[in-house]
This record gives C-alpha cells, structure tokens and sequence, in this order.
C-alpha cells in the first residue's frame, strides 16, 4: 500500500512554496521508485510553519516544517515515509502545541481532509448535520441555531438564527440563500481558508439553511482577489451534484437546492449586505436603505439569508452536535468558538479557534509570541480597516462581542493585526480615511466627502499647519461620519481614526 | 467612443450570449470580456448593452465602479502589492518604494515598454504571511526587495 503524504494546495501556503515542494515530492519518490499518494490539502493555520507536509503513517499524521523543496531529498533520506525523524520534524500534527491549544469546531476538518473529496468529507462527519436538518422541521432547524447562540461572524455579530426566521416566516414565490464571501477585511483570511480547505463544509451550511427556509437557489458571493478559493469550491460544487447533494433532490429528499458562485469585482463596499445584493443582481454594488431588510427583500426583492462564510460553515457542526454542544462554549452572549486570525507583525501567525473568552494578551503572547521583529507591540487593529486600534493597556480584554466593545473596540470577523513600535498611528489614521475614500460607494456625503476631508486635514497636521485646530477639526469629522453615513463604511472608518488620537495622540504632530 | 472591430464585437456578443439567461449577469459577462481580452474596451460597452436591453450609462457604470475591470490594455505581467494594515505593518511600504523605483511606474502605471502594470490591492488574504503580492495571478508571501527583484528578473 502507497503511502499517503499531504502537502497543502491553499493559497497562503503556495505563497510561500508548497506549491514547488509538492512538485520536488513527487519528482523525488519517482526517481527513488517509490509509490506515494499526495493530496492536496488545505493549511492547517499554522502559517509560521508553512509549507506544513504530513506523512500518514500507521499510528497517526507526522509533521515536518517549514519544508523547502530543495529540504525534500533529505526527508527521503530520512525515511520521512516511515515518520523518520529529521532537523524539520514536528512530531505528530496533533500533538503540536500550536494547534493541541484549540478548540476546533467549524475549522476541524480544514487542513486534515482532501478538500475536493465527498467522501473523504463524509468519513469525517461531513453531511450529518444535512442528515439531522432533514429530519426536523424548518421551524425546528431554525430553532436549534437560535438555541446555539450562533451570531453572524462576518462581523455584524446579529443572531443567526433570529435572520432565519425572518426568511421561514416569508410567504413569496421564491427564497435565496446566500454566502457572503468577500472577505475584505485586512487581517483576515479564515474564509479563504475553509472554503478552500473545507469546501463541502459550506455548501452543505448552505443546503441546512435552504432545507429550513424553503430556498431553493444560492448564489456564493466571492470576491475576485480570491482564485484558490474560487477554483477549490467550483470543484466541490460540482462533486456535490455529482454525489446528489445539490440538485433536484439533495440527499433523496426530494428537496431541490441549486447552488453557483459568483465573482466580485474589487470592491471593498461589496461586503456590506445590500451592496453585495446589488453587486449580485450585476448592478453598481451601491448600499441600499433599509428598511426593508434583505430577509423580507434581499436578492431580486425576494426573502434571501445573508450570511458570512464562518457563520454558515458552523451550522452543520451544530445540526450534528446539538445546539447545546456548540452554546456550551463561549461566554455571556459571545457562544460558541470563533476562528480567530494572527496577522501582520506577529511571530507565530495563523488561524486560531477557540472559545470565546481568552483576553488579547494570551493570544498576542502565548500563542502568537509577540512580534515578529521581536520588537514590542505598540498596538493591535481587530476587526479590519475599520475597527479600532487597542494598546498594551487593554491586552486584558478577553475576546468577547461585548468585553471588547466595552473598551471602545469591536471584534469584527476576529482578525487582529499585530503593529510593533515603529509604528506612526498617525500615518495609520491616514491611511483608514484614504481607504475609506477609494472604497466609498459615493451615495452618501459623510462617506464620499468626509473621508477625502478626513485625508487633507491629517496631512495639515502632519505639516505642521494649525496642529491643535486640525486635531479638533478631525475629531468634530469623525464625529460627522460615525452619526451621518448610511453604513458602516462611512460610519465606522472613523473609529481607528479615533482611537489613534485617543490613545496614540502623541504622533499628531508636525513633521519635519 | 472607439467601436470594436466586427470580430471583436462579435467575441463580446458570444460572451455575453453564455450569460444572458442567468440572473443579473452583467458581472459576469464584464468578468468574461476581461478574461477574454485583459480589460473591457471602451468599444465593449455598446455591444454589452444592446445584447443586455440595458442603456450604455448602466453598463459604464457598473465597469467604472469596481477597482478589477480595466479600461486600458494592461502590461505583460501585472504585479499587484497589497497595501493593507497588515501588510503594511511587515514593511509594504518600502517595498512598494522598492517596486516603483525598481520598475519605474508609480501604481496603476504601465512600464514604457508594456511589460509591466503596477497595481496596488487591498488585502489579498495572505496576512499570516505578510508582505502579499500577486504577480501573474499568482500569490507570493513574506516578500522582500530581494526576492521581488528575483521574481521582477525571471519575468523580463
């Protein structure tokens, strides 16, 4: 029997080489006359490491990282096959602190399947919730994500279950489903990497929420900076109406469930709800007014369930585990795991799922260890451009919707960008009204106007001119914005903004 | 306006038959002109538009609003930087310095030669191992001056 060896096809992993060390494995067992299975799977998160290979031996998957292509002889020569040990191993994948660490939920197959595989998925519990959700009313199904606690972790944190409902209650002609999967924020990456690690895993989300709703068409909404991703779930698309679960009766049920991807264009709004529906129906992805909710007319003014990437990738877990097993993670109203992503400055980045309730320190220190540079960390951003920039003095938060909110934050899709002290916030504050300005959709002045504003006035602190007027003229913009923009782009690009001047207030000043 | 030779118009009128039954397609036949001839021609839009049964403002609309459809023939090899806070905290900056000097152009620049487009992105997931860039649709991660030159010189 050949042995099966992993190396990951995910984007962040090719970006740093897998691509070529799957091509020098393959090359070197044939020169050696060797016979080996290579699957491509996705990361396991644990970017440091990466390119992370996997030996399956007959105990269990042997790690070694970060591996080279031209290390790949030497693993050979160390009977890597066999679990030989070598200057890269890493011992057994599962018994790497790193990753023994977390609690892994919605992410647990990613990295430890082959993505494109029905029934490699289904070996691995993959389609028991769908199971579970068939038989249960719609009612039912929507009552478990209510009970689970489950909230939307794309970054609007609104009861998933609450949304459903909505939808169920909806008498029209036809319903929609869709996955928002423009994933935008920087900082961010744990939807690029279910949907290619664990395709499947979303599209049967997808086929829960339609099964309960009564829709019968999705649409995925990804963006056009995402190729992988797009390639990994235009094959488990087609593998899922191969093996019946997509189509006109999705698992014998009798229930029809289509489902197609689409692509963005480069637009940053198009990740905000009623802009992605306007970017799906092809039109300019321009915020809509609500009311009326998408749930009541969302996609072609039809009842439609707007949900993240995450949020839906969690629902089979809870169908096939009971909605208490999910809400007994997690803390006060934050239940559940989240994925949480180490990104920038950070020496040990990646993707981290873990209850609710850790504080920043011990993910910034323990897990993540620090920075990079090995210089300190002067601040952290959570939740993309436009969430809030914390200092060391409020590393003791835990992550939570609320704790975080309480210290002027916000969680976001959970990422976290590291900055070490050769950061100037100020600079950064330019930067969150400049991005705001070339992302703007244009409908609303605060957004459209105030954001190139916001730009001009820090550059005339920066130049030295009326420093204190400028400084107060900035904060009485900000306000502006966060009270008059008709979304959260224009309403929330002036947080870190603020929080620089809060708490980084020294780098308004004048340079020379 | 520029209007497309008959074949060309007759790509895009092929293009957009592929798509026209589906729900909102615009995108996607904008998605298809691209592919098919690396940005949507001015001339395209007509064409697009009768095929569509929507007016020419709708259609140059939607191509003006979204950063990934080009109006302009792009270089051989379009180098794309992220410009992200994430990227930015591992030093993009000085590499998009690097890149502008290095090649000449500032960002949405094309070299004189047309080899190459400079573009900036907006966070290309990649943040675990920042500086991202994407180069031919191809991602690179924890990018250094050295290695983009090494990268920049295989494609010259």
């Amino acid at each position: 029997m050949s042995t099966t060896v992993y190396v990951p096809g995910d984007a962040g992993a090719l970006s740093v080489g897998a691509g070529e060390v799957a091509a020098a494995v393959t090359a070197e067992a044939k020169r050696r006359g060797v016979q080996l299975k290579l699957v491509r799977n996705g990361s396991r998160g644990a970017y440091w490491l990466e390119p992370l290979i996997e030996v399956q031996t007959t105990k269990e998957r042997q790690a070694y990282g970060p591996v080279r292509a031209a290390d790949v002889p030497s693993l050979f020569d160390a009977d890597f096959l066999k679990g030989g040990t070598h200057p890269l191993s890493l011992g057994p994948t599962d018994s790497i602190p790193w990753l023994q660490s977390q609690q892994r939920l919605t992410f647990e197959r990613v990295g430890v399947i082959d993505p494109a595989s029905v029934p490699d998925y289904v070996k691995h519990g993959g389609y028991q919730g769908l199971e579970r959700a068939l038989q249960l009313s719609g009612a039912e199904v929507v009552q478990a994500i209510t009970a689970s606690g489950l909230r939307g972790r794309g970054g609007a944190a609104f009861p998933t279950g609450i949304k459903w409902k909505t939808v169920l209650d909806q008498r029209a002609p036809q319903k929609y489903v869709t996955c928002n999967a423009d994933e935008g924020d920087s900082g961010t990456f744990s939807d690029r990497m279910l949907m290619e690690g664990d395709p499947l895993s979303l599209i049967e989300g997808m086929t829960i929420a339609a099964v309960a709703v009564g829709a019968t068409q999705g649409f995925i909404y990804l963006r056009a900076e995402y190729p992988h991703a797009h390639a990994a779930l235009r094959a488990a698309i087609a593998a899922a109406y191969q093996a019946k679960y997509l189509g006109a009766d999705v698992a014998g049920s009798g229930r029809r469930f289509d489902l197609e991807v689409r692509l963005g264009a480069g637009a940053y709004i198009c990740g905000e709800e009623t802009s992605m529906l306007e970017s799906l129906e092809g039109k300019r992805g321009e915020v809509r007014v609500r009311p009326p909710l998408p749930a009541i007319k969302g996609l072609f003014g039809q009842p439609t369930i707007v949900n993240n990437v995450v949020t839906l990738t969690s629902v089979p877990w809870i169908l096939a585990h009971g909605a208490e097993a999910y809400a007994n993670f997690g803390t006060g109203k934050s239940r559940g795991t989240l994925p949480i992503q180490l990104a920038g400055n950070i020496r040990r980045g990646g993707l981290v799922e873990r209850a609710f309730g850790l504080t920043l320190r011990e993910l910034l220190y323990d897990i993540g260890g620090g920075t990079a540079t090995g210089r300190p960390i002067r601040a952290v951003q959570i939740g993309g451009p436009l969430g809030a920039y914390v200092p060391p003095a409020h590393f003791d938060t835990p992550v939570d919707y609320e704790a975080l909110s309480g210290v002027g934050a916000m969680l976001g899709h959970g990422g976290i960008v590291v900055f070490d002290d050769s950061v100037d916030m100020a600079r950064m504050a330019r930067y969150a009204m400049e991005f705001c300005a070339i992302e703007s959709c244009g409908k609303c002045t605060p957004c459209r106007i105030g954001s190139t504003r916001g730009v001009e006035v820090i550059d005339r602190i920066l130049a030295g001119v009326d420093g204190e007027r400028n400084v107060r003229l900035l904060e009485e913009l900000c306000e502006t914005m966060v009270q008059g923009s008709l979304c959260g782009l224009g309403g929330m690009a002036p947080f870190p903004v603020q929080s620089a001047l809060k708490h980084f207030r020294e780098d308004f000043r004048a340079r020379v | 306006m520029e209007s497309l030779p008959s074949e060309q118009s007759a790509a895009v009128r092929r293009i957009v038959a592929q798509h026209k039954e589906r729900p909102g397609p615009l995108l996607e036949v904008l998605h298809g002109v691209q592919a098919s001839f690396g940005y949507v021609p001015e001339g395209a839009v007509p064409v697009i538009a009768d095929e569509l049964n929507l007016s020419r403002a709708e259609v140059h609309g939607v191509v003006t609003f979204y950063h990934f459809f080009r109006r302009s023939r792009p270089g051989a090899h379009t180098v794309s930087l992220c410009q992200a806070e994430s990227c930015q905290s591992m030093g993009a900056g000085k590499l998009a310095e690097h890149a502008r000097k290095r090649l000449g152009v500032e960002f949405h620049q094309t070299t004189a030669d047309g080899r190459f487009s400079l573009e900036p992105i907006y966070c290309l997931g990649n943040c675990a191992c920042s500086p991202a860039a994407m180069i031919n649709g191809r991602l690179y991660g924890r990018l250094t001056p050295e290695a983009f030159d090494a990268l920049i010189a295989q494609d010259s």
